[in-house]
């Protein structure tokens, strides 16, 4: 057992006084999925940020006599429906996508992290309720949620956001209390309060900064779930309403027209792919990258 | 050295849950310990040394159920709620573990693990807690304390990291120590200096230390007086040399036949004590050693032997001292 542990904590000190923060980006770049997952998470994020100071067309703009227009070198992607430019429409449904996905991942992340974190601290029927608390709420998927909240404030951004964000809240109670658990029963952990920590400080100081990498890797893969969610909301209805462009929003006005123009509803639907398919593969290259760290210092 | 204990102990019972139900992994100890005795614990692994350990420390799953008295300078701390346990811990009764390698914190710098416990003890400022480290870090023995302190704990060895963790133990000058195995997961030469380090501490700081150990020979040399335990109770207990001298239990006596011997003839083969150590979950209701015993009668597993006064503050727990210490308690 300790063998092996020195033969790792020689190699860990090659950079001395910090953490191998060095090392993690030189083995980033050469993961394959992390650096594919990162490129295509950035290209989403980059076409938001360009929305905001530029697009080729207005995006709410409707021009019925150029409907349905072909690409073109005017309309790179042609125009929907409306009149309006679809490449406009994609780079500023980024932003609501994005928009929905880091305050629907927020709220899941701010409320399930402390409550996780609660439940591993104080244990017995604490822990036992707040866990069939998120046992109960992980029952009703974001639509329901949304179709719930939906009859009482309304269809809207805030709707759909807020329930992503509680749909979201379950998976993060459940990841962030079993990896603190495990923390919890660490000797060091034993030590410090040995050394007379309480259970806050413990929290604080041991518990959290050991289960980050964790949290930052489930971040990222409910950012995914988040924007599917989001998509399919709007596509219902009841999310991001017109005439704020969507994605899932462009997925249902096209689909009327599937038949006569099947590249409305691709346009789309290969931003969403783009989008959850770059945030899982940066999820699990994050997930290859910072677990072998944790699992060397143990 | 006052007469009244700083820690007494009576009747001390754990209730574990295992995996297989509820069992009781310690039951019956009873000891006291006056300022500046230390006081060994020594029985083969899985006996409830480190459950001992933990009830004094209050450091037990939640599950856990304590039962007996634990009386620190008179105040009762079974039952104690754990905010006010916490005050105590580190503060008054500190413990060094057995796994160096595991029980500082990776994300933390050495500076950091030693100098807290002082401030949130004490609430000296961030610098004085700081200089307070680096002597601490200083006299257990760390090589370069000053310019280390900001370095991590994967960057020290074995032995650095069990000096780091005694420092961290001692920071608040604890008037108790528990040292539970502080050396078995350390290689021999260091064992030594390790256990030499502690040793001196205890005695420059006037603290009582309780050392644990399935070693008889770090027992022998490091404490005043010993309990051996043996399936959660204490079969044998007094002052280290009176039980050397005459060892009164079975079990000791074995303990004692079984330890690795310098000097002795190659391919001597080690007594063993035939048997293994029963699960918690089916400990039999008489003497605990019962099974393993060589001089076993119908009456031992009756009930638990009572503890027979075979010396001053010598007792054992054995109804058949009389055939025991006659035939193998001179052995050596
Ligand atoms: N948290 C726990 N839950 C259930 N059973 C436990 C727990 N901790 C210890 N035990 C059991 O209690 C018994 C005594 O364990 P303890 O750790 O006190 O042994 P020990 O004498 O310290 O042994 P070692 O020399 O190996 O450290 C063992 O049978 C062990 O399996
Ligand atoms: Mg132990």
């Amino acid at each position: 057992m300790s063998a092996p542990l020195t033969a790792s904590a020689a190699t860990a000190a090659i950079a001395p006084g910090a953490m191998p923060a060095t090392g993690f980006w030189r083995r980033a770049l050469r993961h394959r999925s992390f650096v594919l997952g990162a490129v295509l998470s950035l290209s989403v994020l980059g076409a938001a940020l360009l929305s905001l100071v530029w697009t080729p067309w207005s995006a709410t703009d409707i021009d019925i006599a150029s409907k349905l227009r072909p690409p073109s070198a005017a309309h790179w992607l042609g125009t929907d429906v409306l009149g309006r430019d679809i490449v406009s429409l994609l780079l500023v449904g980024a932003r609501s996508t994005i928009l929905v996905g880091v305050i629907a991942v927020g709220i899941g992340l701010s409320f399930g992290v402390c409550l996780g974190l609660v439940a591993a601290a104080r244990k017995g029927w604490t822990e036992e309720l707040i866990m069939r608390m998120s046992d109960f709420t992980f029952a009703f998927p974001a639509v329901l949620s949304a179709i719930m909240l939906a009859a009482v404030a309304g269809p809207g951004m805030v709707t759909s956001i807020t329930a992503i964000g509680i749909f979201q809240i379950p998976t993060f109670v459940r990841v962030t209390r079993g990896s603190a658990n495990a923390i919890w029963a660490r000797e060091f952990v034993l030590a410090a309060r040995a050394a007379g920590k309480g259970s806050f400080r413990i929290t604080i100081e041991h518990v959290l900064p050991n289960i980050l990498s964790i949290l930052i890797v489930q971040a990222t893969i409910q950012f995914a779930l988040a924007i599917l969610a989001e998509a399919a909301l709007s596509y219902l209805g009841l999310g991001t309403q017109p005439p704020q462009p969507s994605w899932g929003r462009m997925l249902n006005d096209a689909q009327t027209l599937l038949f006569q123009s099947p590249m409305l509803a691709v346009y789309p639907g290969a931003a969403i792919a783009i989008a959850v398919l770059g945030l899982n593969l940066l999820g699990d290259g994050l997930r290859d990258l910072l677990d072998p760290r944790l699992a060397r210092e143990r | 050295m006052s007469d009244a204990p700083l820690i007494e102990v009576k009747d001390l019972g754990v209730r574990l849950n295992t995996s297989r139900g509820p069992a009781q992994a310690v039951r019956g100890v009873s000891f006291a310990l006056r300022r500046g005795e230390t006081l060994g614990l020594v029985g083969e692994s899985g006996c409830g040394k480190s459950v001992t350990a933990l009830a004094l420390m209050g450091l037990l799953p939640e599950s856990a159920v304590v039962s007996g008295s634990i009386r620190l300078d008179g105040a009762e701390l079974v039952g104690l709620p754990d905010a006010a346990y916490c005050k105590l811990r580190g503060n008054r009764i500190s413990m060094i573990f057995q796994e160096p390698m595991t029980a500082l914190n990776p994300m933390h710098t050495i500076g950091h693990q030693v100098a807290e416990p002082l401030r949130r003890h004490t609430g000296i400022s961030a610098a004085e807690a700081q200089q307070e480290a680096i002597a601490l870090l200083d006299r257990v023995g760390l090589p370069d304390a000053a310019k280390r302190i900001d370095a991590y704990p994967h960057q020290f060895s074995g032995g650095q990291r069990q000096r780091i963790t005694i420092a961290m133990a001692l920071a608040c000058q604890p008037d108790v120590l528990i040292a539970d195995e502080p050396t078995t997961a350390l290689d021999v030469t260091i064992q030594g200096q390790i256990l030499d380090l502690i040793a001196s501490l205890v005695e420059e700081r006037g603290m009582s230390m309780i050392l644990i150990s399935h070693d008889l020979g770090v027992i022998a040399e490091n404490v005043d007086r010993m309990m051996v335990m043996y399936g959660g109770t204490v079969v044998e207990s007094g002052a280290t040399d009176a039980v050397f001298r005459r060892m009164g239990h079975p079990y000791t006596q074995g303990l004692f036949r079984a330890r690795p011997r310098l000097g002795a003839r190659k391919g001597t083969r080690l007594k063993t004590i035939a048997g293994t150590v029963p699960e918690l979950a089916d400990l039999p209701a008489g003497c605990t050693f019962a099974d393993r015993c060589a001089i076993v009668e119908a009456r031992c597993r009756a009930a638990l032997p009572a503890v027979v006064d075979v010396g001053a503050a010598h007792g054992v727990r054995c109804i058949r001292t009389d055939v025991s210490m006659a035939a193998g308690g001179s052995s050596a």
